[in-house]
Parts: structure tokens; sequence; C-alpha cells
């Protein structure tokens, strides 16, 4: 007997994603169709694209989708949300567009414990825009504008959104998790999977942040990259739950 | 029934009535009685009512709540409509309806919370990036303001664009008697096949504004010049105040046209034969009737405004094409002032027309 | 039966899946696809043991993995 054990879920299309050879992005995109499916949650979904590299991301999807204005999305998906509380919706959301130019929105989101699951893209760069300093780029790391490596004296400390979001009463569910090899793809996924259990629940307000790579900008093979993400990202940004209102004793980062 | 009704409630009680039901906003004066009303008023219609961060959250809110299918809407003022400038040219290239209230109040910068119309470029050319327009009403009383922020949700969803209701400060403010316009079923308005609602697994709907191709965007942009252009065929609205034999024509929207009335009529008084145009629609300008005014013997076109000579350049616009040569002046107070009827009578009177505000 | 089904026309040569496999039966062939990227390959699929490791890894959904049950 033949079993397919791993095939594409069908909330994705076949378009070829634009995105460089080994970003994670393509993974990620994967893992939400994947737990929504899982879920069989797949009828009412309606995602909201950000801006940056995953500003095509209604290319790939087949649900309904919004492209939404850099940082904005948490908004947009309070006002599709509140028009249609039925529907689970998602919000895909990159380090600069959400930590960056987006912080009041999604911060504001988070506190209003507004019934959506953001799914958070962290790779420490500006990818789109070819490289530059983002919000959550590494003391040291080197970038198009921190071209001798981020100082914190001169440019500011990254900024922890998992660690600072979990502080408000709104939000129900807060997790860190990365896709540097198959287990944390694996927990990724079920973590995904958990933030939308929640949305269907009505339970409010999730956001899963997820430590990835940009081989491009990084100046790195795929490989390295991940390793990249896997020793200095997981250092820096230690994966665990954060917040989960389901769990009475919530267990921080490591 | 008619009711005394504040500007601002009129306003949204006119919305809640057109199936509005979702309503963001941000406290600013002078407009707080609208999200006010609608904090209390969409609970009782089972509608939505988020205070927002910010100006630039509550837009794309109704960025998002409008391209879900609902009718949205948010109000502000002046400075705060300037932050929504970024969403409504998205909601705008996305082809969202959605109705954008500003009870305008005097700037630049933080300025003044009193009346003012100095956000007639902002409003009527394009306030945000990239080639789009809005549908620019300006109600001058408050029955006007129930009648027309009713009217734009329909033309909103007609155009699948945005359309502002352009008050002011004082619009907002006064009570007048008025009758709000009478309840859509709001579960028996038409549906909306192109919003991003959820699909069930059919055909994919995407609420978007970048077109990467530049041939692409170009038939965009020519697909949206076409809803403009039929803004101006079905759309124009202006009203006409004893300018049948108006030697003196003085042009003025909103508040300013109601103290022009006056105006006109003591000028009459006094003999000289004064008439008022108003357009209603700022956006589409009745620019052609300006000129019939011209060419039917009108001398001497005068706009009155809230601004340092704004509406004055779309006067000299419709003129433009009249066989005719007439005088072009401006008649202004700014700052939160506002003129008496008595005072445009007299700069009338003084015969010294000029294009400049300034004394 | 084939175990590993490639979408070769998706397929950008990034490598993840080889080195996902913990049976090193994969790797960059000679093989370019219509993008110019040289795909990825299976040189033992009687040792593949269909754990869909490669697959989890691979950011463009290019393999289906399948199994005997």
């Amino acid at each position: 007997m033949d079993k397919i054990v791993f095939r594409k879920p069908k909330l994705l299309n076949d378009t070829p994603m634009h995105y460089c050879p080994g970003c994670t992005h393509g993974i990620v995109h994967r893992l939400i169709a994947e737990a929504l499916e899982e879920l069989g949650d797949t009828d009412n979904v309606i995602g909201i694209a950000p801006v940056g590299c995953a500003v095509f991301a209604y290319n790939y999807f087949t649900c309904d989708m919004f492209q939404a204005a850099h940082g904005r999305a948490p908004s947009v998906a309070t006002g599709v949300k509140r028009a249609n509380p039925n529907s689970t919706v998602f919000v895909y959301q990159g380090d600069g567009d959400l930590a960056s130019i987006g912080m009041a929105e999604i911060v504001h989101a988070a506190t209003r414990g507004e019934n959506i699951t953001v799914i958070f893209i962290n790779n420490g760069i500006y990818g789109m825009t070819g490289g530059q300093m983002a919000p959550t780029t590494l003391p040291g790391q080197k970038t198009t504008t921190s071209q001798s490596g981020r100082n914190p004296l001169e440019h500011g400390n990254p900024i922890k959104i998992c660690e600072m979001l979990s502080t408000l009463t709104g939000p129900a569910y807060i997790a860190r998790t990365s896709v540097h090899d198959v287990k944390a793809v694996r927990a990724t996924r079920e973590a995904i999977k958990k933030g939308f259990k929640m949305q269907r629940e009505k339970k409010g307000f999730s956001l899963i942040e997820i430590l990835s790579t940009c081989p491009t900008n990084f100046h790195m093979s795929p490989v390295a990259a991940l390793e990249y993400a896997k020793t200095a990202g997981c250092e820096a940004y230690p994966l665990g739950v954060y917040k989960d209102v389901e769990q009475s004793n919530e267990v921080k980062g490591k | 029934m008619k009711q005394l009704l504040k500007g601002n409630e009129a306003v949204a009680e006119a919305a809640i009535a057109a199936g509005c039901r979702c309503f963001f906003g941000y406290p600013i004066t002078p407009q707080n009685e609208i999200p006010e009303y609608m904090s209390w008023r969409m609970k009782e219609v089972g509608g939505h009512f988020v205070q927002a961060e910010s100006e630039v959250s509550a837009i794309n809110m109704v960025y998002g709540a409008g391209g879900a299918g609902a009718r949205a809407m948010t109000s502000s003022s002046s400075p705060g409509v300037s932050l929504k400038q970024e969403g409504i040219s998205y909601i705008a290239g996305a082809e969202v309806p959605c109705v954008i209230v500003n009870m305008m109040r005097a700037g630049p910068g933080l300025g003044g919370i009193q009346p003012s119309q100095s956000d007639y470029f902002q409003a009527t050319k394009g306030g945000g990036h990239g080639d789009y327009r809005m549908l620019v009403y300006a109600p001058s009383s408050v029955q006007e303001a129930a009648d027309l922020t009713y009217k734009a949700f329909f033309r909103a969803d007609y155009y699948r664009n945005p359309v502002m209701i352009l008050g002011d400060g004082m619009l907002g403010q006064m009570m007048e008697p008025a009758q709000i316009p009478v309840a859509v079923d709001v579960n028996k308005l038409p549906k909306k096949s192109w919003a991003a609602s959820g699909n069930n697994g059919g055909k994919q709907r995407v609420i978007n504004s970048i077109f990467m191709n530049p041939d692409t965007l170009e038939a965009h942009n020519a697909h949206l010049t076409k809803k403009y252009e039929e803004m101006k065929k079905l759309d124009t609205m202006f009203e006409h105040y004893r300018t049948d034999d108006a030697e003196v024509v003085l042009v003025a929207y909103g508040i300013v046209a109601r103290i022009c009335k006056a105006a006109v009529d003591m000028l009459r008084d006094g003999g000289i034969k004064a008439g008022l145009f108003r357009p209603i629609t700022l956006f589409p300008f009745p620019y052609g009737e300006l000129a019939k005014l011209s060419d039917n013997g009108a001398e001497t076109f005068v706009s009155v405004e809230l601004s340092c000579g704004q509406l004055i350049e779309d006067v000299k616009l419709g003129l433009f094409d009249s066989k005719n040569r007439p005088q072009v002046g401006v008649f202004a107070r700014v700052g939160g002032n506002v003129m008496k009827p008595e005072d445009v009578a007299e700069y009338i009177k003084a015969g010294r027309i000029t294009q400049s505000w300034i004394k | 039966m084939k175990k590993l089904l490639f979408n070769e026309s998706l397929c950008k040569g990034c490598g993840l899946c080889v080195s996902a496999c913990p049976k090193k039966i994969l790797k960059l062939g000679n093989k370019i696809n219509a993008m110019g990227y040289a795909v990825a390959e299976c040189t033992d699929e009687d040792s593949c043991i269909s754990c869909a490791f490669c697959a989890t890894m691979c950011p463009d959904c290019v393999i289906e993995v399948h199994k005997e049950v």
C-alpha cells in the first residue's frame, strides 16, 4: 500500500514563490496552511499580507487576502474580524513591519485582545529593501545601514516582542519558535495551530514569533543562515511560550 | 419626524441609518461627538465601535472592514485627517468603499480648534500619494449633513471608492432641527461579491493596491480615472441662490455659503445684483456652472472661504471655459475666525476685489 | 513505488533538504530547471525511510513523500 505522508497543503496554490532560494517564508506559509487544514478550518480564512518580501503572500494562498500598508496589518485585521466575526483571520508580518513602523498597531491589537492570529517573522533584517538594520537586528550584526555591525550605543538595542507583549493582559497566547531544523519547524506548526485554535475558541489575541533567515542579506548559504538562527538567533531570542491563558503556570522563555 | 440634533450627532445617526455597522475613531476636537455617539449607538444596532490607538490605525480598520464587505466609517478633524492620508490612498487604490468625515479646524500644524475650511486642497486634490480622487460632499446645514452622510454610503458602494464628508467645527457643533433618513435593513443590502469575507474554497478575492507591472498599473489608473469621470457626470451637485440676473456672484460652500446667503440679501437690498453659487460636491467641482454664470453676464466672482485662497483656484478653473473674462477675487477669514454677512457685503461694496485674502 | 516525487520546476536548489536528510541520500544534481537552479534529487531511493524531513525543510513545497505501508 502506498500512503502519502507529505504533500503540499490545499490552502497553497501552485504558483512558484518569488522568495530567494532557502528563504524561510516558504516554510512558514506552508505551516500556516497545514495548521489550518489540520484544524479543518479552511473555509472562512482571511489573511492579511504585510509590506516586505511577503507583500505578495496573496499570490500563494488560496484564501481571501488583504495587502496592508506598512505596519498596519493588525488594524486591517481588526476591521476584517469585526466585520466578519466568524472568519479565521491571520496576520503575516515581518520585523520591520511589526516591530518598527507598526509597533503601535501590534501593541494595541494585543492589548485589546483582538481575536486574531499574528504570524511574526523575525529574521533581524529588512529583506525586500536590501538588507537594512531592523529593530530586531542583533548587536554586532552587519547590515547595509549598520556596516560595522549594530552598535547598541549608536543604534539602540534589539526589541523583544514576545517578552514585551506578554506583559499585557489582552493576549491569550504568545510564543516564540524557530524554523532552523525539522524539530523546530514541527514545533512551529504546533504553535501556529494553537494560535488558530484559540482564535476559533474566541480566547483572543495570539502571536507566534518565528525566528527566520534571510540568506541573501545575511550573505550566507541557506544552511549556514539556519545555523545562525539556531545559535545566535535562539540565544538572543529564547524560544518558548511567553503567555498561554490555558496554562495556570505560565512558562516563560527558557 | 424632526429632532433637534447637533451636526456631529446627525452625521453619526445618518450613518447608522445608511447601514454603517463598523465605526473606528480617535478623539480630536471638534468631532468628538461622532465617536462618542457611535460608542453606545453601535451596541444598540449590533455593530462595532473601536476607539483606535491613532487615526492611522482607525483608517486601516476601515480598510479591513470595508474590504470585508461592511459599510464602514471613520471621522476626525484636520490634523487627524492628515494622519489618515496613507490609509485613504490605499483604500482608493484597492477600491474599498467607505465614508470619512472631516470636521475641519484651522491649521497648519496643530493650529486651533475653531472652524476652518483649510483642508480644501487635501480633500479635493488627493491628500495622500498617488493619483486618486474622493467624492467630497460639503453640507451646509445639519439636515444636509445627515442627508449627504446617508447618501455617501450608497455612492461609496456604487463606485467602490472612499467618500468624504467635509464639514467644519461650526457645522459639527451647532444644533438644528433635522430628520434622519429612513434606516435601511442591513441584511437586505446587496452582497458584495468582490469583498474578501472568506471564500469557502471558492474564487480568491484580494484587496490590494500593489501592481508591479507598469502596464497593469497604468490600466488600473485608467480604470480609476474612468470612475472619477463618471462621478463628474453623475454626482456633481450645486445650488444657485439668486444668481439668475446676478452681476456679482459669491462662491462659497459649507457653513460659509449660509453666511453668504445673508450677504446676498443685504447686497440686493442695497441695489447690488448679487447671487450665491454653492458647490455641494467639491469633487467633482461644478466648473461648468460657473462658466455659464459668466456667459450669462456675471462680471465679478468672489470666492468666500475660511482658507487662504484655496477655493478660488477652482473658481478660476471654472471660469477658464467662459467666453468672458470676469473679475475674480477672494474674501477670507482664517485661523478659526468666521466672517459675518456684513463683512462680505462691505467687501463687495468697497469694490476692491483682489486675489489675495490679506487686507 | 516512488517514495519521493520532486516538482522540479519549483526547486531553487537551496540545499535545505540535502542537509536535513538523515540518510544523506539527497544531492543537488546536474539537472538545471527553467529557473536556472540545479535541482535536488535522490541518489538512493531504496534507502529512503519516508521521514519527510526533506519536505519539512523545503521552502517551496517541491517534494511529495510517499510511504509503503
